[in-house]
């Protein structure tokens, strides 16, 4: 009988079962940043503990960064006391740092796969939901809280239970306008934001196989928002063409041999699963958030639903969702009227997901009254970015083109809503408050339909825009 | 705030807080992630929902008086979804809260919560929902929180609850705080190490 990738993984880095039975777990991976790392490194001060493998170990500052001005000190006093004490905690116990001046600083999630740190068949914990991230290639990659970064910090371990794993099979080729963050809008809206609870999701099918490392990491990024801790794609030619060169990668003749070894833990055929679910890529359309949690979604040409039409679980929250937003059951989203736009974030601030912004925004202006802005998910993207004229594109379009960090996801810096303003984010969460503003409004959606958004100072299908610049060309 | 090292049966008084999917940015907004410690964090808990609500002249549960001094939190489904920030979880016990009751949680918030020594205990959504309806007809009402058992008590009536096997094993044994068993076999942990291609070398 064959394995899965979970399962191979899972047993190369298993030290032993605990006596309750967990997995003593052995992380390859440990990524670290300013805001959850803090306390951990309190914690193993006062047990007097080392960190156990420094050099497995790397930090970056992401979350609270400015984008518009970062120069030192941090004009956010308690901000630059987070980064005084990260930039001690690293210098204390001999952990690589890319800070805010280093060319390879970014975000957290984008800076691991950019830099090769992230590579097939390793473990990566971060205490960050979106560690998933990195699943894209063959990794088992999840997030973890701050008493469990102390325990990787100290033994490089975690204590954890075994997962089940659900293959996710897709099949068809997405149409244009839908991108890969429509393909995971569309699997959490048919699984559920709690379906994927005990499991890993595999990503697999001829979309999957179809899809660019940065494609798949966009689906990998959002697995948590469907409840799965874990999210990946097996690794193939794509994964190791985006790592030959790669500066943490393997050079050489150790790039063929781990070649070897990352192809080797695939899934195999045979591979038996806890649940299997079909989907068709085909049949995606744009997909647009309305509510309150990353489920609540519509397909850009369908309506809201209306809490009367549904069963009495879905009743009360889409009741309270619909309030929040101020939105009535049975109409569009499109026609939404936006304030702000935001591209970015470690779900589509990569340079693809820049490239195709750009493509809808060159030539045009911002609406009036629409506050946009684009944030590279890291310093190398801002500049490869830049080396292709996009942020000139942006800028000239009325968008504002900042500094590397995680912005407006999630508020943690000067970037954050105001009252009860309308965002059209290319970000992972549409919480309440999410977005800076207890009262904000947020619209999840590709960077391609945020621009688009941005454009005509509404919620439009993408598709429309791009027929009509096909037929202009 | 002292936690045991051996925890099974919680006691005291509940508090319910309704809804599904109640994302760890609700627990405890972003905002005040801004801090080296995780000092405080009980003031500000659920404060977004609390300051919407006393905009309409409602109190959120969890700073209602009659529910002050509770030690059991009652909630619905997929409690703790969002963000794996651990200041929820810490919100919550630095608060008062001792064990969590609910429908489900998500797995990075009830991995916390062992971390803190805090259980997380499912029953089904029935038995959530009654459980939040008794606390709200007698807020004075005892409830006894049975990791061991996996079985809550109020008003002389049991419900069946549940806790993953592992966690259970370490918080009745005394092992919830992982760090010291996996350093007690540090060798082992350099052989895995060793064994892996992309540690020792392909």
């Amino acid at each position: 009988m064959g394995k899965t990738l979970l399962q191979k993984v899972w047993e190369r880095h298993a030290v032993r079962t605990l006596p309750t039975g967990q997995t003593q777990l052995f992380i390859g991976l440990h990524l670290i940043h300013e805001v959850t790392s803090p306390q951990a490194f309190d914690m193993i001060r006062m047990r007097g503990d080392k960190v156990a493998f420094p050099e497995r170990t790397f930090a970056t500052v992401d979350h609270i960064v400015p984008t518009l001005d970062q120069r030192r000190p941090f004009l956010d006093v308690m901000a630059e006391e987070m980064m005084s004490a990260l930039e001690k905690n690293c210098r204390q116990f001999g952990i690589p740092l890319f800070n805010i001046d280093n060319a390879s600083q970014g975000i957290v999630h984008v800076i691991g796969p950019e830099l090769g740190l992230t590579q097939p068949g390793m473990t990566i914990a971060c205490g960050d939901s979106h560690t998933s991230t990195h699943g894209a290639f063959g990794a088992i990659a999840f997030g973890i809280g701050t008493s469990q970064v102390r325990d990787v910090l100290a033994s490089q371990c975690l204590a954890i239970e075994p997962m089940k794993v659900r293959r996710i099979t897709m099949n068809g080729s997405l149409r244009p306008g839908v991108y890969a963050k429509d393909v995971i809008l569309e699997i959490i809206r048919r699984l559920g934001v709690k379906g994927g609870t005990g499991y890993a999701y595999e990503y697999g099918g001829d979309a999957f196989d179809r899809m660019t490392m940065e494609e798949r990491m966009t689906v990998c990024n959002m697995s948590i928002e469907g409840a799965a801790r874990v999210g990946y794609v097996n690794p193939d030619e794509t994964t190791f063409k985006y790592l030959e060169g790669r500066q943490f990668a393997p050079k050489g003749a150790d790039f063929a041999k781990a070649r070897k070894w990352w192809a080797s833990l695939a899934s195999d055929a045979d591979a038996v699963y806890d649940d299997v679910v079909l989907m068709d890529a085909a049949a995606i359309e744009p997909t647009v958030t309305w509510g309150i949690n990353p489920g609540q979604s519509v397909g850009i040409s369908e309506k809201l639903p209306s809490p009367a039409d549904l069963g009495p679980d879905d009743r009360a929250s889409v009741a309270e969702a619909l309030e929040f937003m101020s939105f009535r059951g049975g109409m569009p989203i499109a026609g939404t009227k936006i304030d702000v736009a935001f591209i970015g974030s470690c779900t589509n601030g990569r340079l693809s997901d820049l490239r195709e912004a750009a493509r809808l925004a060159k030539g045009h202006h911002v609406a009036k009254g629409v506050k946009a802005l684009v944030v590279p998910g890291s310093q190398s993207v801002r500049r490869a970015a830049e080396q292709e004229g996009l942020d000139k594109i942006f800028t000239e379009a009325g968008f504002e083109w900042r500094g590397a960090g995680c912005s407006m996801c999630l508020a943690m810096n000067p970037d954050q809503l105001q009252g009860r303003q309308v965002c059209a984010s290319s970000s992972n969460r549409n919480f309440k408050g999410r977005q800076g503003s207890p009262t904000g409004r947020t619209l999840l959606m590709s960077p391609a339909m945020v621009a688009a958004a941005a454009i005509a100072g509404e919620v439009v299908d993408v598709r429309e825009i791009l027929d009509r610049e096909e037929v202009h060309a | 705030m002292e936690i045991s090292r051996f925890v099974d049966k919680i006691s005291g008084r509940g508090v319910p807080v309704r809804g599904n999917d109640i994302d760890t940015d609700r627990i405890i907004p972003a905002r005040f992630l801004k801090s080296v410690t995780f000092e405080g964090l009980e003031t500000h808990a659920f404060e977004d929902d609390r300051k919407q609500l006393e905009e309409r002249g409602q109190v959120h549960a969890f700073w209602n008086p009659k529910y002050k001094g509770a030690r059991i939190l009652i909630v619905n489904g997929n409690f703790g979804c969002g963000s794996s920030r651990e200041h929820a979880p810490q919100a919550l016990q630095r608060w008062g809260i001792r064990a969590v009751v609910g429908e489900s949680f998500s797995e990075i918030f009830s991995g916390n919560s062992v971390a803190l020594g805090m259980p997380c205990l499912t029953v089904s959504q029935a038995d959530a929902d009654a459980l939040q309806s008794a606390v709200e007809a007698n807020p004075q009402a005892e409830i006894t929180v049975g990791v061991g058992s996996e079985s809550i008590e109020v008003n002389g009536k049991k419900y069946r609850a549940h806790v993953p096997a592992g966690a259970r094993e370490a918080f009745t044994a005394g092992t919830w705080d992982a760090t010291g068993q996996l350093l007690d076999n540090f060798d082992q942990v350099r052989n895995v190490a060793k064994s892996l291609p992309y540690v020792s070398g392909f």
